[in-house]
């Protein structure tokens, strides 16, 4: 698993990156109550926003940490919003899109690269 | 306590801090000509009674409305408003004309809003309302940028029968947001035309009924063309009464509607404040603009009231909010619920009722006379005519003669090249003697 500094995570297989937001923005942003998502076939490039997570305090952006094209994504995150802040890296993930420039993957950063971003606050 | 709040030393130690020699120094970035040079021409101060007879006499050289044979409409309309209204707004409870700052312990507020926007629901036929926005051509503006929003596209395409205010509105809100604004031009009853602009990339259709020239239509089969290619419908209202009588917006298949609520508990207030009204279906809530008010419970299971989906708003989403509306038409939207309250349904059909038999018996007065030709094929309480000579001037000579014969459609887009056709609504307030002496009037001035 890979992540960015927006706090998106992405687990690659092959050429299908599926994204969703790191546990740690989940804490952040509290109780997750809605979650906008993209349509499927929509095109996206690295850093648009893309999908929307709306919580009890706020609204924010969630940006594709890879350009490509959206071939899924959770609908179950429509019922059950809180399965973000349940399983933030899991059964919350957001969307799958099947990665147009395998290059951009030199831009995410690993698990203890990430953690060293958290703990610098 | 001072009332002026700069003395000349308080000016002359700002300017010294920043450096600047004058205060019209300040402004000299802006070209000459767009400045003003000196004082306005007015006496620099007067007494109370001194002011009241200065205004009184400036005032008396408006016509009100109410003085004489009246006709005026085109978006704006004379109604009778009851004093119960005017009395039970001006409560200090209620005498804001904003959505609270701090909205929940405000529950009477909130309540108030919340029947409003049940109000306007039912009204329009659509499934969730807002507390209001500025005014009708404010809510059509923000209905073209929801649809934007929604589609992920830019093209909007106003119909013939869109009031020239609302689609300069429009233009003036959306070109900059990146809307591409197709305008068709000023027609009767030829709401079909639009389709001619309707294309895969369109974003919206925004239509209008009862339209400029007071025609009434039922957009069923454009909602369905609309929606085939994954558009969506606006339907403007500007007679908000108009609904008491016709089909709904929301029977007739509109994604949003846009509506003036002036109609319904205000008076013509020299052009506002108004209200507007704004209604959508419940699966594009999250996209529509304005506040929003929901009912809950407490702690302890008591019903409440409370502002919702707040996530959307510019002080919370700042620049990615829905809109930069943060707050309603707090008491004209009050007024119009105590109307509507007080109407109740029968009350509101009947009302609506007595103004479309008050437009038909105007439409029988002036086919009558020679020369004059009713355009409108199917209305509520106002008609297009068509007169043998340019309607502006006619009203203007109408006018001296204390009768106020309608609004000109040159007059609100001089390049229509509808000089003849002059706008004429009907209302409750109406009474065959006004019919009797406009008919006359024109009559002569036709001779």
């Amino acid at each position: 698993m890979l992540f960015t500094k927006d706090h998106e995570w992405v687990a690659l297989d092959g050429d299908v990156a599926t994204v969703g937001i790191t546990r740690f923005a989940a804490e952040q942003l509290g109780d997750v109550v809605y979650v906008e998502l993209p349509e499927v076939g929509r095109r996206v490039a690295r850093g648009e926003g893309f999908a929307v997570v709306e919580s009890v305090k706020a609204a924010s952006d969630v940006y594709a940490p890879l350009s490509g094209e959206v071939i899924a994504v959770n609908g179950a995150l429509a019922g059950a919003p809180d399965t973000v802040n349940a399983d933030a890296e899991g059964a919350g993930w957001f969307a799958k899109l099947r990665v147009s420039d395998p290059a951009e993957f030199e831009g995410l950063m690993d698990k203890p690269a990430y953690d060293a971003l958290i703990a610098e606050g | 306590m001072r009332y002026l709040p700069l003395t000349s030393a308080d000016r002359r130690e700002m300017l010294a801090v920043i450096g600047a020699p004058s205060v019209d120094a300040l402004f000299e970035d802006v070209p000459a000509a767009a400045r003003r040079d000196g004082l306005v021409d007015l006496p620099l101060h007067q007494g109370e009674l001194e002011v009241e007879r200065t205004l009184s006499r400036l005032a008396a050289r408006n016509t009100p409305a109410g003085s004489v044979p009246f006709f005026c409409g085109a978006g704006a309309y004379r109604h009778h408003v009851p004093a119960s209204v005017d009395h039970l707004i001006q409560r200090s409870e209620f005498l804001t004309a904003y959505t609270p700052y701090q909205p929940e312990i405000a529950q009477g507020t909130l309540q108030a809003m919340f029947e409003f926007q049940t109000q306007v629901a039912a009204l329009t036929g659509m499934e969730v309302a807002n507390a209001s926005m500025y005014d009708g051509s404010t809510a059509a503006a923000e209905a073209v940028l929801m649809a934007m929003r929604v589609t992920r596209r830019r093209k909007a395409v106003l119909s013939p029968g869109l009031h020239p205010h609302y689609a300069d509105t429009i233009w003036s809100l959306a070109h900059a947001a990146g809307g591409r604004i197709e305008r068709l031009p000023l027609a009767v009853d030829a709401e079909a035309r639009v389709l001619e602009s309707l294309d895969d990339q369109t974003a919206c259709v925004v239509v209008q009924t009862p339209n400029l020239f007071g025609t009434a239509s039922d957009f069923t089969a454009l909602a369905e063309a609309v929606h085939e290619k994954g558009a969506l419908l606006v339907v403007v209202v500007t007679e908000a009464l108009s609904l008491g009588l016709v089909k709904s917006p929301g029977e007739m298949g509109a994604d949003i509607v846009a509506a003036e609520g002036q109609s319904i508990g205000n008076g013509l207030n020299f052009g506002g404040p108004y209200v507007g009204l704004f209604a959508t279906r419940e699966r594009y809530v999250r996209q529509m603009p304005g506040r929003l008010c929901g009912q809950t419970v407490d702690a302890d299971g008591r019903r409440g009231f409370v502002l919702t989906l707040s996530t959307r708003e510019q002080h919370i989403r700042r620049e990615k909010a829905t809109s930069n509306i943060c707050t309603n038409s707090g008491l004209c939207a009050l007024a119009f619920s105590i109307h509507l309250s007080l109407l109740g349904q029968a009350g509101l059909e009947k009302l609506a009722l007595l103004n479309h038999q008050a437009a038909r018996r105007l439409k029988a007065a002036v086919e009558a006379l020679p020369g004059v030709e009713v355009l409108t094929p199917r209305f509520f309480n106002e008609i297009a005519v068509r007169l043998p000579r340019p309607a502006a001037a006619l009203t203007e000579a109408l006018a001296a003669k204390g009768v106020l014969a309608g609004v000109p459609v040159s007059r609100l887009d001089p390049d229509a090249g509808l000089d003849e056709v002059l706008l004429m609504a009907a209302t409750e307030t109406t009474t065959e003697d006004d019919i009797g002496r406009l008919a006359a009037a024109l009559k002569e001035a036709l001779a």
